[in-house]
């Protein structure tokens, strides 16, 4: 049977001084989907991204993409990945066809069709307004639609994102998610990093919750999710004398305790199911008591560390090398 | 998550028209190569030749030193030393012309391997690296379009002589060979600061390195006087300094037209500075990933 990985490591090892940066990372992407490695800063995900991009060299453990051994076959593994870095990799100095067409021509296309790709990837990102004009002139999204576009031009199976949206606004960032989806309905693979418990949820498949170069977890958005736990709802009261009989509406209606601060008539509780939150409207207003704020809370990515690895997600805690609780999901 | 806003997430837009054919990752494994062939090596080399072209024309100021240097140091040179060293002007110029011409050329080298640093340091090489291209184009690609600024150099400076008097007694021949040679030995001697471009850690510190290689390597030549004039020790030291052999190589023919020794030697030592130094760059540029 064909073996449909598409990445694949075993005990993936970089050490920089005494630094672990990767530290035993066994990872198995497969073909098709899109698998995300969810981590904080300094956790490693840009050392692994390039270790597999053959961008810095393994230091230890095996990794294959397609079948290829990464470690001896970098020409082989360069032809079947497009890289998008954490910082754009195009050349400034440049106008963005310009650097489509290089990369194009590097990569063996003839002159002719170079052309014709660069125009379409300019086409198909946004961006053939801007194409004579000189990088400096790009905005930050801009920029990265056109690494992403220079990514693209010999159509890889498998293609490297890190970070892709960090620094773009909500909705450059929507754009950006559908360019994503898109990629895999032409029959990609995708390993994206991200720091957002968020866009993992909305792009993956699958995720690997990495912290201190070890993966904590890996498992589908949802059961990630129901691991760490529910929304909150945050409702404020216009009348802070009320919250007593707000918290009995709330626990008959949710049959949650809920967490009050009386001083500013705030009273929050965990939301099992969205659709509830308009039971507890409801009741409110046929109590008579009026609302002068209410929001729905998602969990963070610093959440899903805390209760993944037992430490936040500044990986300031001491205790890096200590069992984490969640160790056993893998 | 769990806003009441949240649309499937996984379901793929329908807006988008899929691409030509759909990616098949094992045609795609078979597809692929385990190095570049010497057809895809020069394709790849004239690309990023491409690219220096692109960024000379865009930023002329790097042309400051080709441009301002054959200029003013011909002409202060030969007024300032032309009496002592050889009695007149006009009797000076001879002697002068290739030695600037060789100055020149070492200067524009020494560019070469900052401009080579500076450019490692950009974004864009992480790209470079992750492309399956030659270890050799990235390195060799800006060569190639430095020949146009050695080409530039060598005319001036020769047109510069020529403006205030030298008559070169090789005739059109002899001038186009000297300034072909001066060229080849300018490329040649380039690998070298290419090579310190690829190992030292930052841009300053190439231009510190290659001032140390380049002041000795010229002014200890033939260059500006005639190595007799000089104490013995230092003699020995001019004869052997390869810049001599193309200064020497260079008056040749650009006196007399004539293809001599010195130039049969010029070239076999330009021909062993790209044996040695052309490996030992890229392997440095490879293993900098
Ligand atoms: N070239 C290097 N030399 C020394 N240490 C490094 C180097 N690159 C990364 N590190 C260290 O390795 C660890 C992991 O870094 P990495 O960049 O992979 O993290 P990351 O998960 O990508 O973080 P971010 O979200 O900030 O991008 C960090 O502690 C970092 O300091
Ligand atoms: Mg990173």
């Amino acid at each position: 049977m064909a073996d449909l990985s598409a990445v694949r490591t075993e005990n993936l090892v970089k050490v920089f001084g005494d630094v672990r940066a990767v530290d035993g990372i066994d990872l198995h992407v497969r073909q098709g989907e899109i698998f995300g490695v969810l981590g904080p800063n300094g956790a490693g995900k840009t050392t692994m991204l390039r270790m597999l991009a053959t961008l810095l060299p393994i230091d230890g453990g095996h990794a294959e993409i397609f079948g290829v051994d990464v470690r001896r076959e970098h020409h082989r593994i360069r032809q079947l990945v497009g890289v998008t870095g954490q910082y754009a990799s195009v050349d400034e100095d440049l106008t963005a066809r310009e650097n489509l067409w290089l990369f194009a021509r590097l990569q063996g296309l003839p002159g002719g069709r170079a052309r014709t790709i660069a125009g379409d990837l300019l086409e198909r990102f946004g961006l053939q307004e801007a194409a004579d004009r000189p990088l400096s002139q790009f905005s930050g999204g801009m920029r990265r639609r056109l690494d992403l576009a220079s990514s693209l031009i010999t159509r890889p199976p498998l293609i490297f994102l890190d970070e892709p949206t960090t620094g773009l606004d909500p909705r450059t960032r929507g754009q950006m998610w559908d360019t994503i989806r898109e990629l895999v309905t032409d029959g990609s693979t995708i390993l994206l990093t991200t720091q957002y418990l968020d866009e993992a949820d909305q792009l993956a498949d699958r995720v690997a919750v990495i912290d201190h170069g070890r993966k904590v977890a890996e498992d589908t958005p949802d059961a990630l999710k129901s691991q760490v736990g529910d929304a909150t709802l945050q409702l404020g009261l216009a009348d802070g004398s009320d919250i007593a009989l707000a918290a009995d509406i709330v626990r008959r209606l949710l049959g949650e305790e809920p967490v009050l601060t009386p001083e500013s008539g705030r009273v929050n509780v965990p939301l099992p199911d969205p659709d509830r939150a308009a039971d507890v409207l409801i009741g409110l207003r046929e109590a008579g008591l009026a609302i002068s704020s209410m929001s729905v809370a998602k969990p963070t990515l610093d959440e899903v560390f805390l209760a993944l690895t037992g430490h936040g997600a500044d990986g300031e805690s001491p205790t890096a090398d200590d069992e984490s609780p969640m160790e056993a999901v893998r | 998550m769990t806003t009441t806003s949240a649309v499937n997430p996984k379901t793929p837009t329908s807006r988008v028209a899929p691409g030509p054919r759909r990616i098949d990752p094992s045609a795609a494994v078979a597809r692929t190569t385990s190095h570049s062939s010497v057809q895809e090596t020069w394709t790849q080399t004239l690309a990023m030749a491409w690219r220096a072209l692109k960024k000379m024309r865009r930023k002329p100021e790097q042309f400051f030193d080709v441009l301002i240097q054959p200029l003013l140091f011909t002409a202060m040179f030969a007024f300032i030393f032309g009496g002592a060293i050889s009695g007149s002007v006009a009797d000076y110029l001879p002697v002068l012309i290739p030695g600037i011409l060789a100055q020149t050329a070492l200067t524009v080298c020494m560019a070469t391997g900052v401009q080579l640093r500076e450019d490692m340091d950009k974004g864009v090489f992480d790209r470079f690296k992750s492309l399956p291209i030659a270890r050799i184009a990235p390195l060799a690609g800006p060569m190639i379009a430095d020949l146009i600024r050695y080409g530039i150099a060598s005319v001036l400076t020769l047109v510069t002589g020529l403006a205030i008097g030298y008559r070169p007694g090789g005739g059109v021949l002899g001038c186009i060979g000297g300034i072909a040679l001066t060229v080849f030995a300018g490329w040649s001697l380039a690998w070298i600061f290419t090579w310190l471009g690829t190992m030292a850690r930052s841009a300053q510190s190439v231009q510190g390195i290659s001032m140390m290689i380049m002041f000795p390597l010229t002014f200890l030549s033939n260059a500006f006087v005639p190595a007799e004039t000089l104490p013995g020790w230092l003699e020995a030291f001019v004869k052997v300094n390869p810049v001599s052999h193309v200064v020497s190589a260079v008056r040749d023919l650009f006196n007399d037209g004539a293809v001599t020794a010195e130039v049969g030697w010029a070239v076999v030592g330009c021909a062993v500075v790209i044996a040695v130094f052309a490996p030992l760059a890229v392997r440095s540029y490879s293993r900098k990933m």
